[in-house]
């Protein structure tokens, strides 16, 4: 179990009157078939988390079939909560407690259960036919060598369910699928949680039909009863709230951070947003998100592919609006061309890449980090763009903005690499004020009048920072052609010449190296010199942070910095690197920020690299931090 | 200040860019026409925008002076849209070929089609890639004897009208490069239909197919070879116009001589508004040589604009939600206090 600060006396609501156990942290996953709800019953646990003040951090995991085979090993579908009353950065290596609906969950995540820790099942599902679905030779329950080191609950959650649900009228089927809030309300008792937000949560879902929010909620009551009355549950436990900066928080999840970072852009640039996209795993999210926030001035564009995405959002940058659009590794890699389109024209837009397991069709619900190079590199010609990548679900707000502003600042389009275990992870948000933010000033050229048109407008007539003006259609006097052959400079007209292509090639990449001027330099938690500094980008944040702090509070000379801007890189990362004796880059791929940093630096690394479609476990980072120490 | 628009004429649609088109290409004629026609719409000129996609007709926006966008193969129809969605009061056109628009693009011109963007599609029709230097394109017919089919072509071709109207498009017409005063009047249509208006232009690649459609450009040919589509009127050509299109069964139409057993009442009378597509798929489908094929506007029909219902449906939201309200928005679902 994780530590235990104190046995707590008996205390009232909302415990019984059975002994309370004190926690800091604990670390919950649900697993079950794919039908079983298990999505559902994690975040309604993460809400009630939240709303109560724990730090949260939570991992979904998922199969890429919608309903794979009942009862396979393939169609187990997972959700990790990690709370806490202190702050915490990953869902948790470990597993304190884990809810197994049936014998193929329980053969895919047991292994991850700690020692001591608490395993409760659903003993009505481990019959013959899924135990042998699930490939064992007999029932898994009564393998007492297997399970031994385990506190095993039995629970007869079907039957229960069914009980608790008599008489409203529902399907056996129906009956039995409200088994998922029998389990959450069981956990609810064993941790004490307020179940009010899930309640209501339930009374609005099933607003239609009220026969189901009575099923639900006496499920939900008869999992918490069960807890109470039966004798096999000695002890519940407490995690109190963390001790987070004061402020309004709510939780968020990557992708809802990147939608609501898009509105509040479009709304401190006053200006209107066109999102276009097609549906991908893991970047759908974003689309059904923005598509709810039309009174925000948002336009969404399902498009009928991803090139007619990314050549719409070209189309409405030259229109002049914020644009966006967003998918993951298969569906940039059709967005390549027109991305290209958008760099040599020099208009402002932003890409989302919802990075997963590659190559090809790959691991569609899993996470990865292995599109860094094809965002550098992946375009035909000498095309680069500038890069930047959130670190958390709650960063994605503050990078998405970021994003748009180096793309209207700079006339460039920008790639924003997520991947999925930011997207589908949720944490505490502390709501920021909009006085805070970073204004947004989008700039267009005033129309010219009949004098001033003689001399023609120059599209590519650039200022001190190289950039062009965002000369929007409908403006008296500015009429120009763009397009995708070369250009020469200043007049925007279609150029051949050898020299002139040279100049544009090197005028292009200035102006995007030229972005370090105007983002944060570097930052680094731990000591400015030591023997090893670890670097790291996008979501494996929360492990690297969670790893060195743990190095750093046993006295070891370890240092992290992560980064949020990989193209280009902030100004001191070079000098940073000469402070520490070795260099240690974890990635979920096979060393492409690595390639980068030795590129660009000429500066030895050492790679831990991960390609499973699971993010970092803290001791994996910790043990490879060691062997260089 | 006046209110009034300044009188414009062809040449203030002219850039200063040197035209490049082979000499007697096609192009020059419908660029010149287009040229004619925009002084005469009433939009103000900063308002007209040309997306093109890749391809010889793919020059065209360079040579407007107007916003223009010369974009990538295949993809100026998904271009436009966005271009239309960010700013629907702009008169947006997309100008390609047959290879642009039908082979690489095929997707994205079916479904501005079928969503109705207002977008005015304009399709070069040579059947044959050009730029590249004649290999055959997707409305070559069987047996095309190319660079990159020296044995004859073994596709069937696709027919750009037939596409139009299979994609539910609300206007589809065809019309003829040389056909001067026929593809002004068509391209006035196309410009004053509310939604996406989608017109086959037959242009001669003198290099690479020439003579392709000699049979509606050439005076002495055409009267034998095309018919002209009147809205209400009856279907007749031939030099001597005794010749029409009559109709017979489940839509099957015939050519037949008029004379003492028929008159003109008992021929095809076009409806151009007939709300089914039927009869204008028919016409599309009418080729040579058994029929004469048909110019004109084949269909013009109501329907809603999809740039009209994106910018109805954010009204609509605004009514419904109000002005969204981004503190609102950041407090969604449950939040809690940290003191």
């Amino acid at each position: 179990m994780a530590s235990i600060d104190e046995i707590a006396p008996e205390t009232d609501s909302p415990f019984d009157g059975k002994p309370v156990e004190q926690l800091d942290q604990v670390v919950i996953r649900f697993c079950g078939d794919s039908g079983d709800g298990m999505q559902l019953v994690g975040t309604q646990f993460t809400n009630v988390s939240a709303v109560f003040g724990n730090d949260v951090s939570t991992f979904p995991d998922f199969p890429a079939e919608i309903r794979a085979p009942a009862g396979t090993l393939s169609g187990v579908s997972g959700f990790q909560l990690h709370f806490s009353s202190h702050d915490i950065f990953t869902p948790g290596d470990a597993v304190d407690t884990l809810v197994a609906m049936n014998p193929a969950a329980l053969k895919a995540n047991v292994a991850d259960l700690k020692r001591g820790g608490l395993l409760i099942v659903n003993e009505d599902s481990y019959d013959q036919k899924n135990v042998e679905k699930a490939g064992y030779a007999s029932n898994p329950l009564d393998d007492e060598i297997a399970l031994q080191g385990f506190q095993v609950h039995r629970v007869p959650m079907t039957r229960l369910t069914r009980d608790a649900v008599d008489g409203l009228g529902l399907s056996p089927k129906e009956a039995e699928r409200c088994k998922n809030f029998f389990a959450l309300g069981l956990v609810y008792w064993l941790y004490g949680r307020d179940a009010t937000p899930t309640r209501e949560w339930v009374e609005k879902k099933f607003a239609r039909t009220p026969s189901l929010i009575e099923a639900n909620l006496n499920a939900l009551k008869a999992g918490s009863v069960y807890g109470e009355v039966t004798e096999s549950f000695a002890t519940h436990f407490q995690v109190p709230p963390a001790e987070l900066p004061p402020g309004t928080y709510r939780k968020i999840t990557g992708n809802e951070a990147l939608a609501v970072g898009m509105a509040t852009a479009a709304k401190l640039a006053n200006a209107e947003l066109l999102y276009s996209g097609y549906p991908i795993t893991p970047a759908s999210d974003i689309l059904h998100e923005l598509s709810k926030l039309k009174h925000f001035g948002v336009r969404t564009f399902q498009a009928e592919d991803e090139i007619a995405a990314m050549s719409a959002t070209v189309g409405a940058a030259f229109g002049g609006v914020l644009a966006v659009t967003a998918s993951s590794g298969p569906g940039i890699c059709l967005k390549g061309e027109a991305m290209g389109l958008g760099m040599i024209t020099e208009l402002p837009m932003v890409i989302i890449d919802v990075q997963r397991g590659g190559p090809s069709t790959g691991l569609p619900t899993k996470t990865e980090q292995s599109d860094l190079l094809m965002a550098m590199f992946g375009r035909n010609g000498e095309s680069p763009l500038p890069i930047v990548a959130p670190a958390t679900p709650g960063d994605c707000f503050f990078m998405m903005q970021e994003a748009l502003r180096i793309a209207i600042e700079f006339m460039v389009p920008v790639i924003l690499l997520s991947d999925g275990y930011v997207a589908n992870g949720a944490e505490p948000w502390r709501i920021p004020e909009l006085s805070d933010l970073k204004p947004l000033r989008k700039r267009h050229p005033q129309p010219l009048t009949n004098g001033q048109a003689e001399k023609g407008f120059h599209a590519y007539e650039r200022d001190e920072r190289l950039v062009r003006p965002w000369a929007k259609p409908g403006t008296t006097g500015l009429e120009h052609r763009i397009g995708g052959l070369e250009k020469s400079d200043g007049s925007g007209n279609v150029d051949y010449d050898p020299d002139n292509h040279a100049h544009m090639t090197a005028t292009r990449a200035e102006k995007v190296a030229g972005i370090a001027d105007h983002i944060p330099e570097q930052d680094v938690e731990g000591p400015d010199h030591g023997k090893v500094l670890v670097v790291s980008w996008g979501g494996t944040y929360g492990a690297v942070r969670t790893a060195v702090r743990q190095l750093i509070r046993e006295g070891e000379a370890v240092a992290h910095a992560h980064l949020r801007y990989l193209n280009p890189f902030p100004r001191n990362l070079e000098s940073l690197f000469s402070q520490y004796d070795r260099i240690l880059v974890p990635e979920l791929n096979n060393g492409q920020l690595s390639v980068l940093l030795r590129s660009q630096f000429l500066t030895e690394t050492v790679g831990l690299n991960k390609i499973q479609g699971k993010p970092f476990l803290v001791q994996e980072v910790v043990k490879s931090i060691r062997e260089l120490l | 200040m006046s209110t009034e628009l300044p009188v414009l004429t062809d040449k203030d649609f002219a850039s200063d860019q040197e035209v490049r088109w082979c000499p007697r290409c096609g192009d020059y004629s419908i660029l010149k026409q287009m040229q004619k026609v925009l002084p005469g719409l009433g939009i103000p000129k900063e308002n007209f925008v040309f997306v093109s996609g890749i391809g010889c007709s793919s020059r065209f926006p360079y040579y407007m002076n107007t916003y223009g966008f010369h974009s990538i193969h295949g993809r100026a129809p998904a271009i436009a849209t966005g271009v239309k969605l960010a700013n629907p009061d702009l008169q947006v056109w997309v100008i390609t070929g047959d290879g642009d628009s039908l082979s690489i693009g095929g997707n994205h011109l079916m479904h501005a089609i079928r969503r109705n963007v207002d977008l005015k599609i304009i399709l070069f029709n040579n059947q044959i890639y050009g730029l590249t230097k004649g290999q055959y394109s997707p409305t070559s017919p069987t047996g095309s004897r190319t660079k990159s089919t020296p044995y004859g072509s073994l596709d069937t071709p696709l027919n750009p009208l037939c596409v139009a109207i299979g994609s539910e498009a609300s206007f589809v017409a065809r019309s003829v490069d040389v056909d001067i005063k026929h593809l002004q009047a068509t391209l006035k249509r196309a410009a004053e239909h509310k939604g996406t208006a989608f017109v086959e232009v037959y242009q001669d690649c003198n290099v690479f197919n020439s003579g392709a459609f000699k049979y509606a450009q050439s005076k002495a040919e055409k009267a034998d070879n095309v018919v002209v589509l009147e809205q209400g009127r009856p279907l007749i050509f031939g030099k001597n116009r005794d010749k029409g299109i009559r109709v017979t069964g489940l839509l099957t139409p015939e050519v037949v001589t008029l004379g003492d057993n028929i008159r003109e009442d008992d021929l095809l009378f076009h409806d151009e508004k007939a709300e089914e597509p039927s009869l204008a798929f028919m016409l599309a489908r009418m080729r040579r040589p058994e029929f004469p094929e048909p110019i004109g506007v084949f269909r013009c029909i109501d329907r809603p604009t999809y740039n009209e219902a994106v910018e109805d449906q954010v009204t609509m939201a605004v009514e419904k939600e109000g002005e969204g309200d981004i503190e609102a928005l950041f407090r969604k679902g449950d939040t809690w206090e940290v003191q």
